[in-house]
């Protein structure tokens, strides 16, 4: 075991680092003159080859062979001078690889500039009001038009993210109404700018709401041209697990819960309650899992580093993560203990209860986005424990 | 950069797990834990000979020249097996007495390694296990580190005690001579009670792997209602539940062997946490084995017992995981 990155990594960060040292001086600038000189720092960042590395240069990226070490080097040195990395979003996490995979020309010329550039934002189109974990069962219709040129669009989505800023959507929709669910699926592009489509945000049981969160948009007779179907018809469900492997193993992918350990160690502090033996005893042993987790995220880093097959350990991570948030949050739950929520002020201060009622509930949040709990325990079972699957989710006897 | 196992390391482990499987099955395991003795020759001698005594030990001193890391690799496989004998005694002794400048002490390292001079782990408290067989005593007191050869001086009552596969006896070494290793304040004192803690936590990590594989296999066996019972959702998320406690936990273990191996600053506290977890997921683990298997699991035939009852010392030993956690609160210095 060796937790250093070498001296090729360390030669290759000096490197990073001096480019930082003269690109990145965005000064006193704000606003429309800020976004401005971020664009372009992100282009000379492009032409370096640090960003966007897996897409090629036809479409504005940089087009290098994985590393990821050399990934993870850019990411803590463009983090260390606090310096913008990719555009983030479904866009550039989802879109992008997808069309990369099973685009046309046609889609890729049209859409991977815009979206890297951050002029296009998706939103993604998944999940209804009646599929939820079971995706492959979407209502979601579209027909052709009578000309055969366009899609036509009937139906409703729900818990698309960054909703009010999207300027487009990924979806699956359903094509072949009378074929088995899975394969009757089309996945589609469309531009949300048109009539056909209203949305809505939902606000959530935080209280927050507005463009940077969830929202569901419905489908009047929505329009997208055929030439926008990503895929052959009825092959939606296969485009949509398109393999992400795009360096996207990450060293700091654990760093968030262990920000937010501290956070909860401070909390204890704050609260006088980190003498009390009891409250010792439970940070310490949440600290024991926080620490697994972070050293498996190195476990699954120096894997992909290597080429080679982690195992069911990179199944877990997500349960993990959340399990561990349950935890600290009932934790930090106790610790402001019933004066505190019950204090009228307890709005006021930084440190106070109210933000960590958020960060409580938004644990719950957790157990459901992008794969609920008990799905992925199922995940875990059949898929890195080898147990017969479940029979309603297409097992055999 | 590299956080997971080689293939050297993977070797090493299945060259334990074939010795193992050969010498020490399940009926091995049942005549031992219904008979007499602390300790068996054969599989002792089977592990010896793959060299597993001196595998920390520098290649100048008998050793292999591998690390601490290795020996947890070692020690989690024998956990796994339920395996008997001092293997954890061993190689912290043979790692104590070549890192000291006893010459007295020296002279038993090649036994050490080799296997033919058998040392237990007398730290703390007087209980010891697997002592009867033992040539030599790691102890760790008032004092410092010391190694007491066995003999008329040290005497020896054993017990019937929860762990069958390392039964226990209160040791006192009340005039016997001591061949000093290290003063309580020195570093390496630290360091090998720090080792001790890991390969604990090893042992026990390979025993509650060993848990759910075998939990794991019986679901995808058993059938009831005219179908595997691994099918139904409930016991499904049961044995989800049992990996996602062991299998994170065993980068928490390498961690806490590369600190030490490293001698990096958290190495200390790495140990004090990776003990504590791992005693803790290695309860949790036995406990819901027996729970999956039903009925055949709460039989002494079946043998999960045993895998418990080693649970519950691993978990006292040293200092029990609440110990422990007060130990790295402090460290921490909340």
């Amino acid at each position: 075991m060796d937790l250093s990155y070498g001296a090729a990594a360390e030669d290759f960060r000096a490197e990073v680092r001096s480019f930082l040292k003269e690109a990145w001086q965005p000064g006193e600038r704000r606003g429309r003159e800020l976004g401005d000189y971020v664009r372009a720092f992100r282009r000379k960042g492009v032409d370096q080859g640090y960003l966007y590395r897996s897409v090629p240069k036809a479409y504005g990226g940089s087009q290098r062979p994985v590393d990821v070490i050399r990934a993870q080097v850019i990411r803590e040195e463009f983090a260390r001078a606090r310096a913008p990395m990719e555009v983030g979003g479904n866009g550039v996490n989802m879109t992008v690889p997808t069309l990369l995979e099973k685009g046309t020309e046609e889609q890729k010329a049209l859409f991977i500039r815009k979206t890297i550039e951050g002029d296009y934002i998706w939103g993604q189109g998944y999940s209804e009001p009646g599929s939820g974990s079971d995706l492959a069962s979407v209502r979601t219709k579209a027909e052709l038009s009578a000309d055969g040129s366009k899609w036509i669009i009937n139906g409703q989505k729900i818990w698309t993210s960054m909703g009010g800023k999207a300027t487009h959507m990924f979806m699956l929709a359903r094509t072949e109404p009378d074929a088995p669910k899975h394969e009757g699926i089309t996945y589609l592009l469309l531009d949300l700018d048109q009539p056909g489509i209203t949305r809505r945000p939902i606000r959530q049981m935080t209280g927050q709401t507005g463009d940077n969160t969830f929202f569901e948009f419905f489908f009047d007779n929505a329009e997208t041209p055929v030439s926008w179907q990503v895929g052959e018809r009825g092959q939606g469900w296969q485009v949509s697990r398109t393999t992400l492997k795009h360096e996207r193993a990450s060293i700091g992918s654990a760093d968030g819960l262990g920000r937010q350990f501290s956070k909860l160690v401070e909390l204890a502090k704050d609260m006088g309650r980190i003498g009390d033996p009891l409250v010792r005893d439970r940070l310490a042993e949440i600290e024991g899992r926080v620490l697994s987790h972070r050293y498996s995220s190195f476990r699954l880093f120096s894997c992909a580093a290597a080429g080679e097959d982690a195992g069911p350990i990179q199944l877990m991570m997500k349960l993990l993560l959340t399990e561990i948030g349950h935890e600290m949050a009932l934790l930090a739950q106790d610790l402001i203990g019933e004066a505190g929520w019950m204090d009228p002020d307890a709005a006021g201060g930084p440190r106070g209860p109210i933000k960590w009622l958020d960060q409580i509930m938004g644990s719950l949040g957790n157990s459901i986005a992008g794969g609920a709990s008990n799905i992925q325990r199922n995940i875990i079972g059949e898929r890195g424990l080898g147990l017969p699957r479940d029979l309603a989710m297409g097992g055999e006897r | 950069m590299r956080f997971h196992l080689s293939e050297e390391q993977l070797a090493i482990q299945d060259a334990m797990r074939g010795t193992l499987g050969q010498v020490w099955p399940m009926e091995r395991l049942h005549a031992f834990a219904d008979g007499d003795a602390d300790f068996d020759a054969d599989s002792w001698a089977a592990l010896m000979a793959l060299g597993v005594g001196g595998i920390a030990l520098p290649e100048g001193e008998d050793g292999a020249g591998l690390g601490l890391l290795e020996a947890a690799l070692v020690c989690e496989v024998a956990g796994a097996a339920c395996a008997p004998g001092p293997l954890i005694g061993q190689l912290v002794a043979a790692m104590a007495v070549a890192a000291s400048e006893n010459g007295e002490a020296k002279a038993f390292l090649p036994g050490l390694a080799s296997g033919e001079c058998m040392a237990a782990l007398a730290f703390g408290s007087d209980l010891v296990a697997c002592a009867r067989g033992a040539h030599l005593f790691l102890v760790d007191d008032a004092q410092g580190l010391a190694l007491v050869e066995a003999g008329a001086d040290v005497s020896i009552t054993p017990h019937r005690a929860t762990d069958r596969s390392r039964p226990v006896s209160t040791v006192s070494f009340s005039r016997a001579p001591r061949m000093a290793l290290f003063a309580p304040d020195d570093p390496h004192t630290q360091r090998i009670r720090d080792a001790a803690l890991i390969l604990i936590a090893a042992d026990s990590l390979g025993g509650a792997q060993h848990c759910t594989d075998v939990s794991v296999s019986y679901a995808k066996e058993r059938e009831q209602f005219g179908q595997p019972i691994g099918r139904f959702q409930g016991l499904k998320h049961q044995l989800a539940h049992m990996a996602l406690d062991v299998e994170p936990a065993r980068a928490l273990l390498w961690y806490a062997a590369y600190a030490w191996d490293a001698q990096l600053p958290d190495a200390t506290r790495a140990a004090v946490m990776a003990k504590a977890h791992l005693c803790e997921v290695y309860t949790r683990t036995t406990r819901a084995a027996i729970a999956a298997h039903g009925g055949i699991g709460y039989t002494w035939e079946f043998g999960l017992n045993y895998w418990f009852r080693r649970s519950i010392a691993n978990r006292a030993w040293l200092g029990s995981p609440a110990q422990l956690r007060a130990r790295a609160a402090e460290l921490a210095g909340w």
